[in-house]
């Protein structure tokens, strides 16, 4: 009876964690797995069928062609793509995490009106909140140079009216200038809540006693508030790294649904072929799973190398944690 | 202060003055002028699903409800004509009802375990699923879209659809277990223990006494996933090649690309009847979703 009890005793977190382990190995670790797997192999369309019927068969064929391609020059497209990753991801991460800075700082510290500044918050919070395929809608609404308000209201500003482009999803410094908009506009929420919870968080006293020092608000948020929100910078740019740079569902919405459905070509054209959309295109428009999964495997060692170092940066309770102040 | 010369107080003050102003036109630079297009954008759709046609984005003019006759009129899309919208929001409702039972049922269980339950590695599997949490899985589509055709859930008209649900509950298991461990970790041990004592098992422990403490989580994660079901589109844009078994979003995707320049009205209004869940959950329960969308991956 007692041997049972401590069995039990044992078994029992495993009956409970069990269905959660089936589902992540479903859908993480398997194709994880899988994607390693398949960079080191020839997969295409040709020999698709026979792969799924049989995971071994003899016309799948493991090479290292893929990485030689990627790495010592044979897709001569590759390098265009890079420039382009490298453009979207350090932009969009300047205003997730510094342009959102500033923007905390004003709606958490300076404006001091309760009302106004949730008002504010929910509006920034809106890109967020909204289905990717309506923000899409509204954008290529928003953009258009006849039905549209993007060229109106930049000519309201001032702009002459031969710098605005025919078409902001084509025209090229445009097109990535606006491939930048759309995703600042959903990032700067990130860093904003993060950074707003920690400007919340540090304690008045800290701030009451510099104000009667003499300093002034700008000083306050120079030399107090900046200093104290090291770890959720750190945090917000870490965090943010790895999810801009495999992300493209947002790119593929707007250009594919602008243009007519054929998002591959449009994105060529364009300019916004950003890494993940061409590993995500190679599969499903030209059918060259392996080639994909090779420039997938890219995203996964680069992904599996920054949460290690998050690990080792911000510990685990930290990571827990991303919002409070240490002071 | 009174011993200064009148001067330096006038001057003390100019630039008190001034510094508001500079602080006031900061907020209004970074916080306000961007949001414009922002606040646009929302506005035109509701303006425009509601009118026959709008003068500089928002100002209606008149008002017709012609633009929402997708749902009782067919409704053409490409070479395919559906007789309604219903069917295919049927589609998504199966979708996001599917994901939501599933990560509910499993990430209680799991979280439970997680928050109660000492056991070998329990540390080591709180890091993986901290881990998983910042992997982006837009990137494994391709090994997804492998194994649902190994597991013969592909291009099977609902059956596909299953295997959708499937993958996308997998996909946010890992965050939901760890929302409602957070919510086990409130309950006070007291309450389990003086339960244990008077000797109830742990599984009548769990069913009567923990889980209604829980209901709050429970519903945040069951919102949550339903609205990360319901809006869906990367998986199903990429496996379903069957319009019959399109969802709203894939179906409003490809209609974007038809009706542009066509017919805006209509797209406003479909994207507004698509919008609607989500705007009856953010405005019902806004404070408990807002904690869980900080967390996640999104752009």
């Amino acid at each position: 009876m007692r041997i049972t009890r401590a069995v039990m005793k044992k078994i029992i977190p495993w009956l409970f964690l069990t269905p959660v382990i089936i589902f992540i190995i479903l859908s993480w670790v398997a194709p994880v797995a899988l994607t390693l797997y398949l960079g080191f192999t020839d997969l295409s369309i040709k020999n698709f069928l026979a792969f799924i019927r049989d995971f071994f068969t003899p016309e799948v064929h493991i090479t290292l062609e893929n990485f030689e391609k990627i790495f010592f020059g044979g897709d001569p497209y590759l390098p265009e793509v890079l420039k382009i990753t490298i453009i979207y991801v350090v932009s969009v991460l300047a205003i997730n995490a510094f342009y959102s800075l500033i923007l905390s700082i004003s709606i958490a510290y300076f404006l001091k009106h309760d009302y106004l500044s949730l008002f504010l918050r929910v509006s920034w919070l809106l890109p967020r909140i909204t289905p990717g395929v309506i923000y899409a809608l509204m954008w290529n609404w928003f953009i258009d140079p006849r039905y549209g308000m993007l060229n109106t209201l930049l000519s309201l500003a001032g702009i002459p009216k031969e710098m605005l482009p025919q078409s902001w999803l084509l025209d090229k410094p445009y097109s990535q200038i606006l491939m930048i908009m759309v995703n600042g506009y959903i990032g700067a929420s990130f860093g904003m809540i993060v950074y707003t919870a920690a400007i919340k968080s540090i304690p008045p006293d800290l701030i009451n006693a510099a104000l009667v020092d003499g300093a002034n608000e700008f000083q306050v948020a120079r030399h107090i508030i900046i200093p104290l929100l090291k770890w959720p910078i750190f945090f917000v740019v870490a965090w943010q790294t790895l999810s801009l740079l495999a992300s493209y569902e947002q790119i593929l919405l707007i250009w594919g649904a602008g243009g007519g459905g054929g998002y591959a070509g449009i994105a060529r054209a364009a300019g916004v072929m950003v890494w993940a959309l061409y590993s995500y295109s190679k599969a499903f428009s030209e059918y060259q799973y392996g080639y994909a999964s090779a420039i997938s495997v890219v995203l996964v060692v680069v992904g599996i190398a920054l949460i290690l170092i998050y690990f080792k940066l911000f510990g685990f309770s930290r990571l827990m944690a991303p919002s409070k102040v240490e002071v | 202060m009174l011993s200064l010369p009148r001067y330096r107080i006038e001057s003390r003050k100019t630039k008190a003055l001034l510094r508001s102003i500079i602080k006031y036109l900061i907020v209004i630079v970074v916080a306000v002028i961007p949001l414009i297009p922002v606040w646009i954008m929302y506005l035109w759709l509701i303006m425009q699903s509601f009118s026959p046609k709008v003068n500089l984005g928002i100002i209606p003019l008149g008002f017709t409800l012609n633009n929402w006759r997708f749902l009782w009129s067919p409704l053409k899309m490409g070479l395919k004509t559906y007789p309604n919208i219903w069917p295919i929001t049927i589609n998504t409702l199966l979708i996001a009802l599917g994901v939501s039972g599933i990560v509910v049922l499993i990430s209680t269980l799991g979280g439970y375990a997680l928050s109660r339950m000492e056991f070998a590695g329990r540390t080591g599997m709180m890091k993986f699923i901290i881990a998983l949490h910042a992997f982006p899985s837009v990137i494994l589509l391709i090994a997804l879209f492998i194994i649902l055709n190994k597991l013969g859930l592909y291009g099977k008209g609902y059956v596909t659809l299953l295997g959708i649900t499937l993958v996308k509950a997998g996909l946010e298991i890992p965050m939901a277990s760890w929302i409602i461990k957070g919510f086990f970790d409130a309950i006070p041990w007291d309450v389990e223990w003086a339960a244990l004592v008077d000797g109830c098992t742990r599984w009548r422990l769990w069913r009567s006494i923990v889980l209604p403490l829980v209901l709050p989580g429970i519903g945040a994660i069951s919102i949550f996933s339903f609205l990360s079901g319901w809006s869906e589109f990367l998986l199903v844009f990429t496996y379903v090649k069957d319009e019959a078994y399109y969802t709203l979003p894939v179906l409003i995707y490809h209609m974007i690309g038809e009706y542009k320049m066509v017919d805006w009205g209509l797209l406003a209004a479909l994207g507004l009847f698509f919008t609607i869940p989500t705007i009856i959950f953010f405005s019902t329960s806004q404070k408990l979703l807002l904690r869980i969308y900080v967390g996640g991956v999104k752009g």
